[in-house]
């Protein structure tokens, strides 16, 4: 019908060379963390075995498994999520339910915004001098884990507050009109209505904190513990930092051991970002409104 | 005639528990509201706190910022920061130099080209390269890239701004592709219907519709990449080498801000004046993320986002 002019014929070429570009470029970010991720697999695959998991390391951490450090880890994110996720609720609840758009609400998420970009090291410095100097609860689990909680708190409130905001408001309204208070409301039709989106956040929270290695250095978390940790008050080892310890500190560490950790780190980071991500994606599909 | 006032004030009294437990919660639900703030706030505080006595006897400005020495153990000490900040620049300046290009692409391939199953998996993908732990990144320069460099450029050692660099650049690559994907998708759907309905090919609706209206957002994206990439702590501790001077090539060696305190913390007594030196370098990193994070903050402002 339409005869192609030149400048339509121009215009189609720069096209597919601008997608074609922008392909690449996307290509080009991706490929190179699957290729180092294939080669992390591939040296560090051997090394895991269920002795690996449940073995204490051995001959000055050159030889043995990860044990302490796994269970270590598993106790920084237990704690750090009882604290983390009951104030995260609360401050996305407050947002999204509570605030008016005023400049309180405003500083509340240009703080929410800064907890997330102050440097690792930065909240290192402060759970020391807060919670191992101030609060006098020496190096410890809790130190460590109250340090991981503020870090992270971000990425709880983030997440609440999307599925807050998900509900409609003609819920609230409903039961608003029925003479329900703002509570009421907020228990009976609002959370139950986010449940499942709150929970991803909490995962992906799991996730964050498990990689973490900064905050907890001088908070907590020990270089060697031949024993586990009894309580919140003790020290303990951590995955990660034992990582950073057998890469960087430890003399005569076989070649392949490290690996093995890295990949053990990164198997229950991924796994848990990929759990909420394909929650996140059942729950969409499965919205009733 | 007061008293039975005060009787039939209390009889029209409705409040219930219920009217009660409300105000509790609500008060309760401010505090945890709040918490962000006063988070934000006690960071400020204690660093500054432990960090107090250098500022006040110890710190000169000249010195501080002017002197490339930092020897804060030998027996005349200094406190010169100047090859730690040219240190951390070095590396966040060639991180963004790759991360920059590459995320602000992706973005626009997943936001604008990308469609269906290809857009969700791509999607998938940048989120989980946003997850894998700094630290991890940080064994990767000094297994992989290290020796990889030791051979390519023929050096005695590979780590150095350009391996730190590339690890920054990929680590902040995703999370600065989803930021200014995000920017993309704010901008009304119309903009780029009435751009289609003029005639305009859908790469005239991104490069001359889309892509301006989305510019703030993008430059938030930018800025919260290149704070990301300053306050970063272990990758840059493990792949940066390590040695206090200036860099003049990328093959240098350095050493950043953030890594100097999570190497030296360990060893200092506490009080002693190259620990509070440490808490005021953490200063320094907390006033200058929170002002990329405030400028970052005013720039969303100024888009479409909510």
């Amino acid at each position: 019908m339409f005869e192609q002019t030149h400048l339509n014929r121009h215009n189609d070429r720069i096209q597919s060379l601008a997608r074609l570009l922008f392909l690449v470029m996307t290509l080009l970010l991706i490929l190179p963390v699957v290729i180092i991720l294939g080669l992390l697999i591939n040296r560090g695959g051997g090394v895991i075995s269920w002795e690996f998991l449940f073995a204490y390391p051995q001959d000055g951490m050159t030889a043995g498994g990860i044990f302490p450090a796994l269970v270590g880890t598993i106790w920084l994110v237990g704690v750090a999520l009882l604290a983390s996720v009951p104030v995260g609720v609360a401050s996305a609840i407050y947002l999204s339910e509570y605030a008016r758009d005023n400049l309180l609400t405003r500083a509340i998420n240009l703080a929410i915004i800064n907890l997330a970009g102050v440097p690792s090291i930065v909240h290192a410095l402060f759970g020391f001098g807060a919670f191992v100097l101030f609060a006098n609860v020496g190096a410890s689990i809790l130190a460590a884990s109250l340090t991981l909680a503020i870090m992270t708190l971000p990425v709880v409130i983030v997440a609440t507050r999307e599925s807050l905001q998900a509900v409609p408001r003609a819920f609230r309204e409903a039961c608003w009109t029925m003479g329900a208070t703002r509570w009421q409301t907020i228990r009976k039709v609002v959370l139950p209505n986010s449940g499942s989106g709150i929970l991803t956040g909490v995962i992906l929270e799991v996730s964050r904190t498990a990689g973490e290695t900064a905050p907890i250095m001088f908070t907590g978390a020990a270089f060697f513990l031949p024993f586990l940790p009894q309580g919140v008050f003790d020290q303990t080892m951590a995955l990660s930092l034992h990582l950073f310890n057998i890469a960087t500190q430890v003399p005569n560490v076989p070649e392949e051991l490290p690996y093995g950790v890295a990949l053990v780190l990164i198997g229950i980071v991924l796994v848990m970002n990929g759990f909420s991500i394909a929650l996140r994606m059942y729950l969409r599909g499965k919205k009733k409104w | 005639m007061r008293k039975r006032n005060i009787q039939a004030r209390k009889d029209a009294d409705t409040r219930t528990l219920e009217w009660y437990t409300d105000k509790i919660v609500e008060w309760l639900i401010f505090v945890g509201g709040i918490s962000g703030i006063i988070f934000s706030l006690g960071i400020f505080v204690f660093i500054t706190r432990e960090g107090l006595g250098f500022l006040t006897t110890r710190f000169e400005f000249a010195e501080f910022f002017g002197s490339i020495n930092w020897r804060p153990t030998s027996a005349n000490p200094t406190y010169g920061t100047l090859a730690l900040i040219l240190g951390t620049a070095s590396v966040t300046g060639l991180a963004m130099v790759i991360a920059i290009p590459f995320s602000l692409g992706a973005a626009i391939y997943i936001g604008e080209f990308a469609t269906g199953r290809v857009r969700e998996v791509l999607k998938v993908l940048v989120e989980l390269l946003a997850a894998i732990p700094s630290v991890v990144w940080g064994f990767i320069g000094l297994s992989l890239i290290n020796p990889l460099i030791i051979k390519t450029f023929d050096v005695s050692i590979g780590l150095n701004v350009l391996n730190s660099g590339v690890i920054l650049g990929l680590m902040a690559a995703p999370i600065m592709t989803t930021i200014a994907e995000d920017a993309l998708k704010a901008v009304p759907e119309t903009y780029r219907e009435a751009a289609a309905a003029l005639g305009a090919t859908h790469w005239q609706v991104v490069s001359r519709v889309t892509i301006p209206a989305a510019r703030k957002g993008l430059v938030a994206a930018i800025l919260l990449g290149v704070g990301r990439g300053f306050g970063e702590t272990m990758a840059v501790l493990m792949a940066s080498g390590h040695s206090i001077h200036i860099p003049t090539s990328p093959l240098d060696s350095v050493r950043a801000l953030t890594a100097t305190i999570a190497a030296e913390m360990g060893e200092t007594a506490r009080g002693s004046e190259h620990y509070q030196a440490l808490f005021t370098l953490g200063i320094l990193l907390f006033a200058v993320t929170f002002v990329i994070n405030m400028i970052a903050d005013i720039f969303v402002r100024g888009s479409y986002r909510k």
